[in-house]
């Protein structure tokens, strides 16, 4: 790591931890969404930026957000100990779908369905089981003001420096996997499986610890999230629409740079944030409508996402200069932001 | 047997009509343009309110609300080609569901800026059939009958005339058909037209069963997609007998337990059968 580099890591910390105290706490809830999201589209990009197109974390991130939540009001175990059974749980998911996927080589437009439907499954369970969840109408957890035994936090500054933690965590484990290995072997597997499996790499083991990563990541920010709100709709945290917020958000910053779903959850929530207040309550759906139109230019106009796009205008010749692997020059060609980070 | 049992599988099999159509349009999209239109069940919606405005708001007679509805979404189809598909037809896979996905987003939001959120019926009160004392609702099998209608018309189309002969060329091998004169841009024009126009029957035999409201394609869509996969995406008589199936599940499901949980059912079965038959129920 270079000087700069060290004094920007400085800068960075400073300004996050000076956060809290100044903005006021309308904005503090709207940073620390950001940096929850942030943490989330991170996780969905890992599997994302390799062409796994999973609109099933819709499914991980609700199992994430009511388990704990269910533990918790039913039995008062500790969320401590209901988050770690949450990812487990949504990690099972994952391994139960993705592995008989992944053998019978479920890809594109089939493995983006197959996981819609798991998002579908989720969603109507939660909403069937309305005796137990509270179906549409929602689930709030008990409330029992400051503890760490509950982790609930009526102060939003222990929020904020749990979301910034986690979101740190994200974007190293996003290093951690574009710097490994791994990384070239997946971008092989998504360029020709066969190929990819001719040179020795193991594709269904680098398949599913890609997938079992990124479910269980997704299970945490969703437990983080459930806890934080105290309100679990099952709209919002399983399903469709939310499958389809988080491939968009990841898509828009762009899933093949560090911070580019982190620019994508800023984006998209400050946007529907401010059009959502710009509005008010007078033009219900304005705020979404102008969302959409800007999404359909969004990925008409720049598919490399806003990130990627910057990238390219700002750094056209910092070619690849460590991921010469012979296996996957055109992957490297196409994507020159991945090893220009 | 339970006659409540074959009640439900009656109009499992009649829900099956509509679900099939639904699914002709989008196999036909999906088969000549490779794209998959995510919004297809929110183009239904912009029908069915097409012909709640005209037919309950302006008194527009029936039979002249629903033709309009029908042209006015081939004509939607068409747009919805020229500005949303055609910039992303050279793209990945996922930026053309994306794409889709995007519009989907902004049709249920407009659907909700323009309409608001209420349930709107068109008021039509069709009688029920009363049939060895089982109720049969008569809006369904009028549904269940036009829709085979369609799909029998729909594959007299591709199989009689020059234009269905070339759709069907294009699906076969799009390389070729442009040596063999045929402009695949026409053609894609004319299928996302067909396509809407599908779209906009199913939408005036669905008004005549549910309300209308902003997200009432989400009801549908998952459902679709489903059904469109399971028959292997782009196989129309795959789809046609998938329908049945998923419809069939539903049905039944929903006889044992409650609405939500048939569709949990119809959605697991159909991610087991994937995992079986990666590539539909009827892949060679």
């Amino acid at each position: 790591m270079s000087g700069s580099r060290l004094v920007a890591a400085i800068v960075l910390l400073a300004v996050l931890s000076a956060i809290p105290a100044i903005l006021p706490p309308y904005f503090l809830h709207l940073v620390i969404q950001i940096l929850i999201w942030s943490f989330i589209y991170t996780a969905w990009a890992l599997m994302g930026r390799f062409g796994f197109v999973s609109f099933g974390h819709g499914a991980f991130l609700g199992v994430g957000a009511y388990v704990p939540a269910l533990l918790w009001n039913f039995y008062g175990l500790t969320p401590w100990l209901g988050i770690p059974l949450s990812i487990i749980a949504a990690v099972l998911l994952a391994a139960v779908v993705g592995y008989p996927c992944f053998r019978r080589r479920v890809v594109g437009h089939y493995f983006a369905l197959v996981t819609l439907a798991l998002s579908q499954v989720v969603l109507l369970s939660l909403v069937a089981a309305r005796d137990v969840t509270g179906g549409s109408l929602g689930f709030t957890q008990k409330a029992v003001g400051h503890s760490w035994y509950a982790l609930q936090f009526p102060e939003k500054g222990y929020f904020y420096a749990i979301a910034v933690l986690l979101w740190l965590a994200g974007l190293a484990i996003w290093r951690w996997i574009d710097r490994g290995i791994g990384r070239e072997a997946l971008e092989a597997i998504s360029e020709d499986e066969d190929a990819a499996a001719s040179i020795g790499i193991d594709v269904m083991r680098a398949k599913m610890r890609v997938t079992i990563i990124s479910a269980g990541l997704t299970a945490l920010g969703g437990a983080i999230y459930g806890q934080y709100v105290m309100y679990l709709n099952p709209e919002t945290v399983a399903g469709i629409a939310v499958s389809l917020q988080i491939v968009f958000a990841a898509i828009a910053g762009g899933v093949y740079s560090l911070l580019g779903p982190s620019v994508g959850a800023l984006l998209t929530l400050s946007l529907t944030e401010g059009l959502r207040v710009w509005f008010g309550t007078n033009f219900i759906g304005a705020a979404n409508t102008i969302y959409g139109i800007l999404l359909v230019l969004c990925i008409i106009f720049m598919p490399q996402g806003i990130v990627g796009a910057l990238q390219r205008v700002t750094l056209p010749r910092r070619a690849p200069a460590k991921a010469n692997a012979t296996e996957t020059p055109q992957s490297v060609t196409r994507r020159p932001s991945s090893a220009a980070q | 047997m339970d006659i409540y049992l074959l009640e439900a599988i009656i109009n499992g099999i009649l829900l099956g009509g509509v679900l099939a159509l639904l699914a002709l349009g989008l196999n036909l999209i999906f088969g000549v343009v490779d794209v998959v239109w995510i919004c297809y069940a929110d183009i239904v919606m912009c029908g069915m309110y097409a012909i709640y405005f005209l037919y309950a708001q302006y008194g527009v007679p029936l039979p002249l609300a629903c033709a309009i509805a029908i042209s006015g979404l081939a004509g939607l189809g068409v747009l919805v080609h020229v500005l949303i598909i055609a910039p992303v037809l050279r793209s990945p896979p996922l930026n053309q569901l994306l794409a889709t996905g995007g519009l989907l987003f902004f049709l249920q939001s407009f659907a909700t800026l323009l309409f608001g959120t209420d349930f709107r019926n068109i008021g039509v009160r069709l009688p029920v059939l009363e049939v060895a004392t089982m109720y049969l609702s008569f809006a369904r099998l009028i549904a269940f009958a036009i829709s085979l209608v369609g799909a029998v018309a729909l594959y007299f189309f591709l199989k009689r005339t020059y234009l269905g002969t070339a759709i069907r060329a294009i699906a076969q091998d799009r390389e070729i058909v442009g040596l063999m004169g045929i402009d695949d841009r026409r053609i894609y024009l004319a299928v996302s037209a067909i396509g809407g126009a599908l779209a906009g029957l199913a939408a005036c035999l669905l008004a005549l069963q549910y309300d209308v409201h902003p997200f009432i394609g989400n009801t549908f869509g998952p459902v679709i997609f489903m059904i469109c996969v399971l028959g292997g995406l782009g196989n129309m008589i795959g789809g046609f007998i998938a329908s049945f199936v998923i419809s069939q599940i539903i049905a039944i499901g929903g006889y044992y337990g409650s609405t939500e949980l048939s569709y949990v059912f119809a959605f697991t079965f159909f991610i087991v059968l994937m995992l079986i038959r990666p590539r539909g129920l009827f892949a060679p």
